[in-house]
């Protein structure tokens, strides 16, 4: 993320109807107190609106892609507004860019969707803007009966003064506006107090998204719009060898053919991520029409050979020989400790590269004139959006428009902005006319920045009592920073492999090393990024240390995590993980899967938890082989993410992280065979259907007056770890390569 | 300023695509609306539903029928509007997301979507309203496993959340 400056000033102002608004800005004169002075608002630019008739609309800053924020960040606004929730309309806001004296910045703050940290970076701040418009409109209260504010109350809209007399909101709005904000920021709320937070909470989009009105950025459309899409090079890092596109210009409806320019093998994908030719027509039939009638013969690039199989086997070399080791964390002596274990465990686990899949595929609208641009698309970090746009045209940041819908999935797919290059790059030859550029799941899965491929080798050594002195993670992987020059100072095993995660700081004797595998297969952040992807391994490696040491694998588990307390996890400063609220999610997900019953009938149960971006989460899962088929028979949910904003919204997430999980570890992969993806499409990236998925998630919510942090990707991890342990008890076969079901097939 | 995109699928405010005159008139009925397709018969509804009648609701997802996101009822029946050729619903009647609940708000399980707070992103709903459509107007009192023959596909993992707003539409319609 960009480091934006943190200082903003809230304004107040009324709007030409009268109403009121109060909003942030940028830092930009430095005379001014904190929370600011008055200041003409910009149309949009607030996070509260109040109209003369007492009606309320919110802004929502973030990206939704969701995970919820379009409901949950405003549900923090009106609880300190002190409004009736079902009387606010929710409004998004567009992005926010401004320029100030110490460089670019936002008026809304972050509105990316990344490290789940809406939540934790909206908890304070927004409230604080809830808090600072109700507190203007006590004031004008207080003017109003002569009163002292401190005798006043609010609640539902209305302030109310010790003897009972009431004003709405609305009745208050003009003389709020001509009010200087509060020097200080208001008090908050104290938890007692809440009648928003913490009350399961509908999406506020619901009835446009059952309807078919809420948009998508792949619904804009603007009158004179062209639709491009693009034939890409399957090879990676290929180039356009033949182009002739004498027949696809034949079909009516198409304007035009042209080359677009991917990135140089080696430079960094800030832009396109393949060379293509762009097809723009003038609706999207004759665009696809068009793209199949060229014809193009492709020069293969630098990775001609590469494959998953030999990637698989230079990740074992690696392993084998010990050879290209980058130190990870190193605690006591592994070694030694191993060598003195009387009891010594190893194994190996295989994770594919994963395509995002997102159900809406990459896709913009964008206008580019001569000194100004416009882009509407589904986004997770407009902010690079913005970036990517002006480095390409050179138009400045301030005059660049973005407009923020909903986005169909995100998953980490649209922290790239690869398509809005493209369509950049195309909207340069239109001479301002604007451009739809249109991805189909084809393009989606042979085209994205994939999760890395990589091999986990695990070993342990266990003393006499059976308790794990001496714990090896070395990971043989394709390093996410490739060609990422966000990235380019981050050390390689970063995205595979994470110094502090569980069990490090509760081993004495701990090993992580990292060995990077090169592949020209672009990668990026795939939902818990690390965490899906290492997770797996340690989690079901502590399964196996408990079956082989006959002890049993959650107490062994809380065995490792001991007393509560707390480890540092990110920088010394942050707030840690805590050992007691882990343990904590593992032992109720025990209880709720009945973890101590013994199973028949050819049941099994596993179990897994997992921390990462301030949550703890754990899974336990109760399935059988069938023949074939696996079936679920119970899916457990343990969740602790701090006091629940929307505990409606976080069961959501609780619910599709289990069967995100799911899907993904039985069925998902993307091959890789003579440097081109194999899949396609659906069929060979088969999502899981109703039908495979388990009926119920039961979600349990751990009651808790934490901070809330963020629950789109907690859970997550522990869920391909917790099947494979539920199908090993289940069916005595261990799966070490995900996916899983062609695994379980060959070894059943 | 450029125009400003056309925020809800309702009537258009955007003139339609233009489309060669040269084509043969189709006439179509969507939503109990009649309209003439005067581009290619081939065109797939999905296409002519978004890019000429600016009825976005209908999404697409994979363009090969199996994902789901593009389902509409033809003559109430559910159908992939991705693989569906303009000129083979002319003379039928069909239905999208947008004419889902006819002259009501809402249908009673665009309600029951609602009460479930069923959407994630959202993205493949609509779809998946219009294949529960489908189902229940055959199967009134739908089993777990008649539910389960709904292949719509969604990526959030929502199916949780369908099913009991399924059957809690099938409740309200039985009444």
């Amino acid at each position: 993320m960009q480091n934006y400056s943190r200082r903003r000033f809230l304004f107040v102002s009324a709007a030409a109807s009268g109403a009121l608004l109060v909003g942030w800005r940028g830092a930009r004169a430095q005379a001014l107190p904190y929370l600011g002075a008055r200041e003409e608002a910009q149309a949009l630019g607030a996070f509260v609106r109040i109209e003369k008739n007492g009606d309320v609309i919110i802004g929502a800053r973030a990206t939704e892609i969701g995970q919820g924020v379009k409901t949950s960040l405003p549900m923090l606004i009106a609880e300190e507004l002190d409004v009736d929730w079902n009387r606010v309309r929710v409004e998004q806001l567009p992005y926010g860019y401004i320029d100030t004296d110490k460089g670019p910045s936002n008026k809304y703050g972050d509105q990316g969707a990344g490290g789940s940290d809406n939540i934790p970076s909206a908890w304070k701040e927004l409230r604080e803007a809830g808090a600072t418009a109700r507190a203007l409109l006590v004031q004008a209260a207080a003017n109003k009966w002569d009163l002292p504010k401190e005798n006043l109350r609010t609640s539902s809209g209305q302030v109310i003064a010790p003897d009972g007399r009431t004003l709405g909101y609305g009745d208050l709005v003009e003389a709020a506006a001509a009010l200087d904000p509060p020097k200080e920021p208001p008090p908050l709320k104290s938890p007692e107090q809440f009648t928003i937070i913490g009350k399961p909470t509908k999406t506020v989009d619901a009835a446009d998204i059952v309807t078919g009105r809420a948009q998508f950025g792949i619904d804009a459309y603007l009158a004179d719009a062209l639709i491009a899409v693009i034939l890409r090079c399957p090879q990676l890092d290929g180039t356009v060898d033949k182009l002739d596109d004498a027949e696809a210009r034949k079909v009516p409806g198409v304007k035009d053919v042209f080359m677009i320019a991917g990135p140089k093998p080696d430079e960094p994908i800030d832009g396109a991520l393949a060379n293509g030719v762009v097809v723009l027509a003038e609706n999207t039939w004759a665009a696809l029409k068009g793209r199949e009638k060229l014809k193009v013969e492709w020069k293969a690039g630098p990775w001609a050979a590469e494959s998953n199989s030999a990637l698989a086997a230079k990740a074992n070399e690696l392993l084998d020989k010990d050879a290209d080791a980058v130190p990870v964390r190193k605690d006591g002596d592994f070694a030694k400790a191993y060598k003195s274990a009387s009891s010594k465990h190893e194994a190996r686990y295989e994770m594919p590269f994963l395509a995002h899949a997102t159900m809406e595929p990459p896709g913009a609208l964008v206008q580019v004139q001569k000194d100004k641009a416009l882009l509407i698309a589904s986004l997770q970090t407009p902010s690079r959006a913005s970036q990517t746009i002006s480095n390409l045209t050179g138009i400045a940041r301030k005059d660049i428009e973005i407009r923020l819908t909903r986005a169909g999935g995100g998953f980490g797919r649209r922290l790239k902005n690869d398509f809005v290059a493209e369509a950049v790059q195309v909207a340069a030859k239109t001479n301002g006319r604007p451009v739809k550029l249109i991805w189909t799941r084809e393009d989606d899965l042979r085209h994205d920045f994939y999760r890395p491929f990589g091999v986990h080798a695990m070993r342990a050594g266990l003393d006499k009592k059976k308790k794990v002195i001496a714990w090896s993670h070395r990971c043989a992987a394709t390093p996410r920073n490739y060609r990422d020059s966000g990235m380019k100072s981050a050390p390689l095993y970063i995205g595979c492999i994470e110094p502090q995660d569980f069990p490090a700081g509760l081993v004495a004797n701990l090993d992580k090393t990292f060995f990077p595998i090169a592949s020209g297969m672009p990668r990026g952040w795939w939902r818990g990024p690390i965490h899906t992807f290492h997770a797996f391994a340690v989690q079901s490696f502590i399964d196996e240390l408990a079956i082989a040491s006959k002890q049993d694998a959650v107490q062994l588990r809380l065995d490792m995590l001991g007393p509560a307390r707390k480890l540092q996890f990110g920088a010394p400063d942050d707030s840690g993980y805590d050992t007691g609220r882990l343990a904590g999610v593992l032992q109720l997900a025990a209880d709720k899967i009945g973890w101590k019953e013994k199973r028949s009938d050819g049941h099994g149960i596993g179990i897994a938890c997992h921390f990462t971006f301030g949550g703890y989460c754990a899974h336990a899962f109760e399935v059988s082989v069938q023949g074939k088929d696996l079936v679920f028979h119970r899916a457990v949910c343990a969740v602790d993410v701090g006091r629940p904003v929307n505990p409606l919204g976080l069961e959501a997430q609780m619910i599709g992280g289990t069967i995100d999980g799911i899907s993904t570890a039985l069925n998902l992969a993307i091959t890789v065979k003579d440097g081109q993806v194999q899949q396609h499409n659906f069929p060979d990236y088969p999502l899981l259907r109703m039908a495979q998925a388990p009926k119920n998630v039961e979600v349990h919510i751990v009651e808790s007056t934490e901070d809330p942090s963020g629950a789109g990707e907690i859970g997550i991890p522990s869920v391909a770890p917790a099947l494979a342990n539920a199908i090993y008890a289940a069916s005595t076969v261990r799966i070490r390569k995900l996916p899983m079901m062609p695994e379980l097939l060959r070894l059943l | 300023m450029p125009e400003k995109p056309v925020r809800h699928a309702k009537p258009i405010a955007v003139p339609p695509v233009a489309q060669s005159a040269k084509e043969p008139v189709l006439p179509l009925r969507i939503n109990g609306k009649a309209f003439f397709h005067n581009g290619d018969p081939d065109m797939p509804l999905l296409w002519y539903l978004r890019d000429v009648l600016r009825l976005t609701g209908t999404k697409y997802g994979c363009g090969i029928g199996y994902c789901g996101a593009c389902t509409v009822l033809v003559d109430g029946k559910a159908q992939r509007a991705c693989l569906t050729p303009a000129k083979a619903v002319s003379g039928h009647e069909v239905t999208t997301i947008e004419g889902l609940a006819g002259n009501s708000e809402l249908h009673p399980l665009q309600q029951a979507w609602i009460d479930e707070d069923v959407a994630q992103c959202g993205y493949c709903q609509a779809g998946q309203i219009m294949a529960a459509a489908d189902l229940l107007r055959t199967t009134p009192h739908p089993s777990d496993d008649d539910i389960s023959k709904i292949t719509n596909l969604c990526r959030c993992g929502t199916y949780p959340r369908i099913r009991k707003a399924i059957l809690r539409a099938a409740d309200a319609m039985k009444k």
